[in-house]
């Protein structure tokens, strides 16, 4: 005969709580030497790249605000988060979500977690939010950090915007804050990738690139002369869009559809790996959970998330072919030259004229006006006319600009001298740089905003 | 006579896609007994193990642990602790952060669990502020079965705890187990080092491709099995050479001695058949100095009962 030790012992299961789970997670995630190294570096390198740049005679004019970093502090933080979007980011996702479930089988700890938690559920809620905790503080250091060190070598100074209008320092920070804000939403997008490529790659290096090797196709797609409504409805288009904060108005409708389109993908990644690491059999030691159905069920969703995404965007906005057409062009090219025409103006100590009063228009073609006015190229050129009070001939300049296929462009002065054709202007207080010789704009791809 | 049962298994069946693992498992272990698991590499015993920490549900079947029906993954009682296939540790943490995390989980006080006091037991207060990356497979181990006292349980599942053990660290482990089932709590291990399982435990289950072919006390065991060969060394092995030939159900192995020590003899007999050996040597006057089995009985009945079982599939 007999009988039980629940006779004697109340039995009972209990679980450990997410939030016990989530420190336990942080704790090994920080105890990492890489992640430590990784806190330092974006909470000190960016204060040194920006300040280090900020001193140099050359600077990285290919980088968008790059050639404002003399003039304020606040162009260091941009030229950074443009670094970020296209390397640091998806590097930062890869170490950190990347690994954070593959780590557990490299070490052959899942079993000793799995009894000590009890629950797959809270162990991936615990692993999917300390990550984010980590990729987070990241990017806080990333943005902190360059900003401090802008201002710091630099000053607290006035920035121009993408279409030239100034935008005084309190604006410029708060933009800027909420410029690394929206890229939140496609770095999640990139976390949650990378949750899913460690769920379902297991051991394999794969699952640690995956984040990186997504964030660079998605980066060699905004280069191909895509259709706009698919560029949009990439996850990664956010970090892109956010340059239409630094307009006025500011052009929210294609950040806002990036911003969606990237919460969208980190759910369903997230939720996919969440389904597939349920799924996984933890008895079965050879097993990491890696195999063709498990990469057959992440990848399948996701291609036909993007299909999804690119049918509502087509469906829902007025996006057709590049979006880069001759109006807009022309639109944007007009709009920039004005209000840099007016800082350049006060710099020369000439009567201040305003953009209205100038009634700038541009008039552009492309191949010497063989080919159609539409599309990404360097071979756009736009002939500006402006007007000013009391002078009855219009002024005119022209301009070379290299449309890249985002829409972003870079205008290059070419001529007449006194207006864009040599990059100083001589001020009574000594040369300065010429506002008008090159500048930095970008063509609204979905012409959801009406320029004021 | 009662007794209270830690585990109580009947007819578990595991198999995982073709590969039957376990096929119809009966197990008992009472409480405060250490209990050996002992089978061929691919007999079922980690998947067995597994079983009983909860990592996985049973195909069919009715398993309790401590009293509580097991009839999903992750649904063993607390007070079941264990490892199998090794220890989870976290090589980038210190052993006693290792533990100190393992208490935060569980909601315990790093301050009042008990950190130092299981650290001394298995013998790693010295390293305890050392990182687990540079431990050998034997501080692993002891640190792994530290973690599982940490949570004071009433169930132990140990798989190949002694495991790169040294011989110092094999006495701390033997100790600390020793004490534990003393003060009631059960322990469950499975090992392929016979002398291990025969210091430690009380009974054994021997398993041979997914199946109970032993299951009970040690003793019950060496009863239960086929004749042995024993080491016998003596004042006048001539001499006892002679009786031994002479004594029925006693066989000499001459190649065996030849082998060994010419004043070793290797006989082959049942136990009864022994002691009447040693009581003639000792009635003709020669001094019994070594009575050994040359493999121990746990390993020859380990042997006989796998291979039969192999060679009935």
């Amino acid at each position: 005969m007999t009988a039980t030790i629940a006779d004697a012992h109340a039995a009972g299961t209990r679980r450990v709580s997410v939030a016990r789970g989530y420190r336990f997670e942080l704790v090994k995630l920080v105890s990492q030497w890489r992640i430590r190294l990784l806190v330092l570096t974006c909470w000190i390198a960016p204060a040194l790249f920006v300040a280090a740049v900020s001193q140099q005679s050359s600077l990285p004019v290919d980088t968008l605000f790059g050639r404002w970093m003399h003039a304020t502090g606040w162009a260091g933080t941009l030229v950074m988060l443009g670094f970020a979007g296209t390397w640091a980011l998806p590097l930062l996702t890869s170490v950190v979500a990347g690994d954070v479930f593959a780590s557990e089988d490299r070490l052959g700890t899942w079993r000793h977690l799995l009894v000590a938690v009890r629950s797959p559920r809270r162990i991936f809620a615990a692993k999917a939010l300390s990550s984010l905790t980590v990729i987070l503080l990241l990017v806080a250091g990333l943005a902190c950090s360059s900003a401090a060190g802008g201002v710091v070598a630099v000053g607290n100074q006035p920035l121009v915007g993408l279409d030239g209008h100034l935008l005084t320092p309190a604006d410029a920070a708060g933009k800027s804050l909420l410029a690394w804000v929206c890229v939140l939403a496609p770095t999640l997008a990139l976390a949650a990738i990378g949750l899913l490529g460690s769920v379902a790659l297991g051991r394999s290096p794969m699952g640690l690139l995956l984040p990186a090797l997504v964030a660079l196709a998605m980066q060699l797609a905004q280069m191909l002369p895509l259709p706009v409504a698919v560029r949009v409805a990439l996850p990664g288009y956010a970090f892109i869009a956010w340059s239409g904060l630094f307009t006025s108005p500011a052009q929210l409708g294609p950040l806002l559809i990036g911003i969606v389109v990237s919460l969208v993908w980190a759910v369903t990644a997230t939720a996919l790996a969440y389904v597939l690491f349920l799924r996984r059999d933890f008895t079965n030691l050879t097993d990491d959970g890696s195999g063709r159905r498990a990469v057959t069920a992440g990848v399948l969703p996701l291609v036909g998330l993007v299909a999804v995404t690119v049918a509502v965007v087509a469906a829902a906005t007025p996006a057709t072919g590049s979006g880069i057409e001759q109006d807009r062009v022309q639109r944007s090219v007009a709009t920039a030259f004005a209000h840099l025409y007016r800082m350049q103006a006060q710099q020369l100590n000439r009567p201040d004229v305003t953009e209205a009063q100038l009634q700038a228009t541009a008039t552009c073609n492309k191949g010497g006006g063989n080919l159609a006015a539409q599309g990404p190229g360097n071979d756009w050129r736009c002939v500006i006319s402006w007007h000013l009070p009391d002078v009855e001939a219009a002024g005119t300049a022209i301009y070379q600009l290299d449309v890249t296929a985002d829409g972003r462009f870079v205008a290059d002065g070419d001529g007449p001298k006194e207006v864009n054709g040599y990059f100083l202007v001589r001020t009574p207080t000594g040369d300065a740089p010429n506002p008008l010789w090159q500048f930095d704009g970008n063509v609204e791809l979905l012409p959801t905003t009406r320029k004021g | 006579m009662d007794a209270l049962l830690a585990i109580r298994a009947r007819g578990i069946t595991k198999s995982f896609g073709d590969v039957v693992a376990l096929d119809g498992i009966d197990l008992e272990v009472t409480q405060g007994q250490i209990h050996g698991l002992v089978g061929p590499n691919g007999a079922g015993k980690t998947t067995l193990l597994g079983l009983l920490l909860g990592l996985a549900v049973a195909d069919s079947g009715h398993l309790e642990i401590l009293g509580t029906p097991i009839a999903r993954a992750l649904a063993a009682p607390d007070g079941v602790a264990g490892f199998v296939d090794g220890p989870g540790l976290y090589p980038s943490l210190t052993a006693r952060q290792n533990l100190a995390a393992l208490a935060a989980l569980r909601g315990h006080s790093v301050r009042t669990t008990g950190i130092d006091d299981v650290l001394d037991q298995v013998g790693l207060t010295d390293v305890a502020d050392d990182r687990a990356s540079g431990f050998s497979l034997g501080m692993r181990q002891r640190l792994g079965l530290a973690a599982a006292l940490l949570t004071k349980p009433r169930l132990l599942v140990l798989d190949e705890p002694s495991n790169g053990l040294d011989p110092a660290g094999k006495t701390h482990v033997h100790s600390v187990l020793t004490r534990l089932a003393t003060d009631g709590t059960s322990v469950v291990l499975s090992s392929h080092r016979m002398d291990d399982l025969e210091a430690l435990c009380s009974e054994v289950t021997i398993l041979a491709t997914g199946r109970v072919v032993f299951s009970g006390p040690l003793s019950k065991l060496a009863a239960e099995s086929r004749e042995l060969d024993y080491r016998l060394r003596t004042s006048d092995p001539q001499a006892a050479r002679r009786l031994a030939a002479d004594t029925a159900g006693v066989h000499v192995d001459d190649d065996a001695g030849a082998r060994h020590d010419t004043q070793v003899l290797v006989v082959r007999a049942l136990v009864p058949a022994l002691d009447e050996l040693v009581v003639r040597l000792v009635h003709a006057g020669i001094a019994v100095r070594e009575l050994a089995p040359v493999v121990s009985p746990l390993e020859a009945a380990f042997l006989a009962l796998t291979e039969q079982q192999e060679a009935i599939r």
